[in-house]
């Protein structure tokens, strides 16, 4: 531990407080949201009207613009929620449970957004909406595992006991994400492989990636707001009987 | 780190690493039926069953795609571009991004006689992206759908 900076240090103990969080995060949202908006708003826009149409699937290849970055934060909500498991497990951070709680009912939204984008894409592309291939299950068993963790919290009265169960489902469920992600690549599948990858440059000219990289941002950002105001909803729910929430209500209410 | 907090991260990567090698030995077994399709070698090596409702996959070959005129019976020839040919016929109505050198995947039954009998044919389309102009300025064909070539001499 004494390799890690001061700074980070006190940040990492902070964050132990809910109070911090909320406090700290109240003015971020503004910016946050504006910015995602924006970019989300200049993407699409971008995307829908003036991006080239492809040339083998016309103009249905635009729900491109949506279904990337969705399916990009399903698994990428699915990640932070089992790191947010291993905090709780681990560290016994509080915060960690209300971060995992708020991410997943936002993940599963974007997990479903990615498959009923794909399945509408599907029909004009393939000639099917649906076909049991090796991606298209292992999102489907994503969706599920987000819907389990929504089902397993409600089902556990004590949330201390909920969160540790819950954690322990999202730290076994991250096995999935590779799945995903090299399914296109292990197995033969009707889906194809990733058009952009860190190490080869993108199959795709900038003038249609271009706007696919300010949606993928700006969902980056929606995907973050949503969260943090999640967050802060639970955190004077598990507070409420705290003096600090208290004080806050009748600040708020003056 | 505190020893107690080492034990559970302990714990918790032992659990990781046993639920991820149980699902490695899990999928490693199932390789076969995670596949979607037959690629072309596989069915010309007979690895593929005869007469059972499978899926076949492969590249539409250049210039092999024939419509019998008056019926809805298309036949053409699917490739792994590496030597292995399977013929192939359909009758019904083909997806829109169907044409020679486009990908495939096929429902239907493998005949003794090394004709793929389809039931259904989807449409496989590749990461690749591209604009119209390009696309035309790169020599590349549109796809066909159900406009192929007919003739009526040609059929499986």
């Amino acid at each position: 531990m004494k390799y890690i900076p001061d700074g980070l240090r006190r940040l990492w103990h902070r964050m132990g407080s809910p109070r911090w969080f909320y406090e700290t995060t109240a003015s971020w949202l503004p910016w946050l949201g504006g910015a995602a908006a924006l970019l989300i708003a200049v993407g699409t826009v971008w995307g829908l009207a003036f991006a080239p149409p492809d040339y083998l699937q016309g103009d249905s290849f635009r729900i491109i613009y949506i279904h990337v970055p969705a399916a990009y934060l399903a698994q990428a909500g699915y990640i932070l929620m089992a790191v947010c498991g291993v905090i709780l497990l681990v560290w016994r951070m509080k915060l960690a449970d209300m971060v995992m709680t708020a991410v997943a009912p936002i993940g599963a939204a974007f997990t479903f957004l990615a498959l009923a984008t794909g399945s509408i894409w599907g029909k004009p592309t393939w000639g099917t909406y649906w076909i049991w291939d090796a991606r298209i299950t292992s999102v489907l068993i994503l969706l599920f595992l987000y819907l389990g963790i929504i089902g397993l919290r409600r089902a556990i009265e004590r949330p201390e006991a909920a969160g540790r169960a819950c954690a322990i489902l999202a730290i076994v469920g991250v096995i999935n994400i590779p799945i995903i992600k090299y399914s296109v690549d292990w197995w033969m599948t009707l889906h194809q492989p990733a058009t952009f990858s860190v190490t080869s440059a993108p199959a795709m000219p900038p003038i249609m990636w271009v706007p696919l990289l300010l949606n993928v941002l700006g969902f980056n950002l929606l995907f973050a707001v949503s969260v943090i105001q999640g967050t802060r909803t639970e955190v004077l729910v598990r507070e409420r009987r705290t003096r600090w929430v208290s004080e806050l209500c009748l600040r708020e209410r003056a | 780190m505190h020893p107690k907090r080492k034990q559970r991260l302990l714990i918790i990567s032992v659990l990781i690493g046993g639920v991820g090698a149980t699902a490695a030995l899990v999928l490693n077994a199932l390789n076969e039926n995670i596949n979607l399709f037959y690629p072309p070698d596989q069915i010309v090596a007979g690895l593929a069953p005869v007469d059972q409702r499978i899926r076949a996959g492969g590249i539409v070959v250049d210039g092999s795609v024939f419509r019998e005129i008056g019926s809805m019976s298309v036949s053409f020839v699917i490739s792994d571009l590496d030597g292995h040919d399977v013929p192939v016929t359909f009758e019904g109505i083909l997806p829109n991004l169907f044409g020679e050198g486009q990908g495939i995947v096929a429902t239907g039954r493998l005949g003794a006689d090394g004709v793929f009998v389809a039931s259904e044919v989807l449409a496989k389309h590749d990461e690749n992206y591209m604009p119209t102009e390009l696309a035309a300025m790169q020599g590349r064909k549109p796809p066909m759908g159900n406009q192929v070539n007919s003739d009526p001499g040609v059929s499986y």
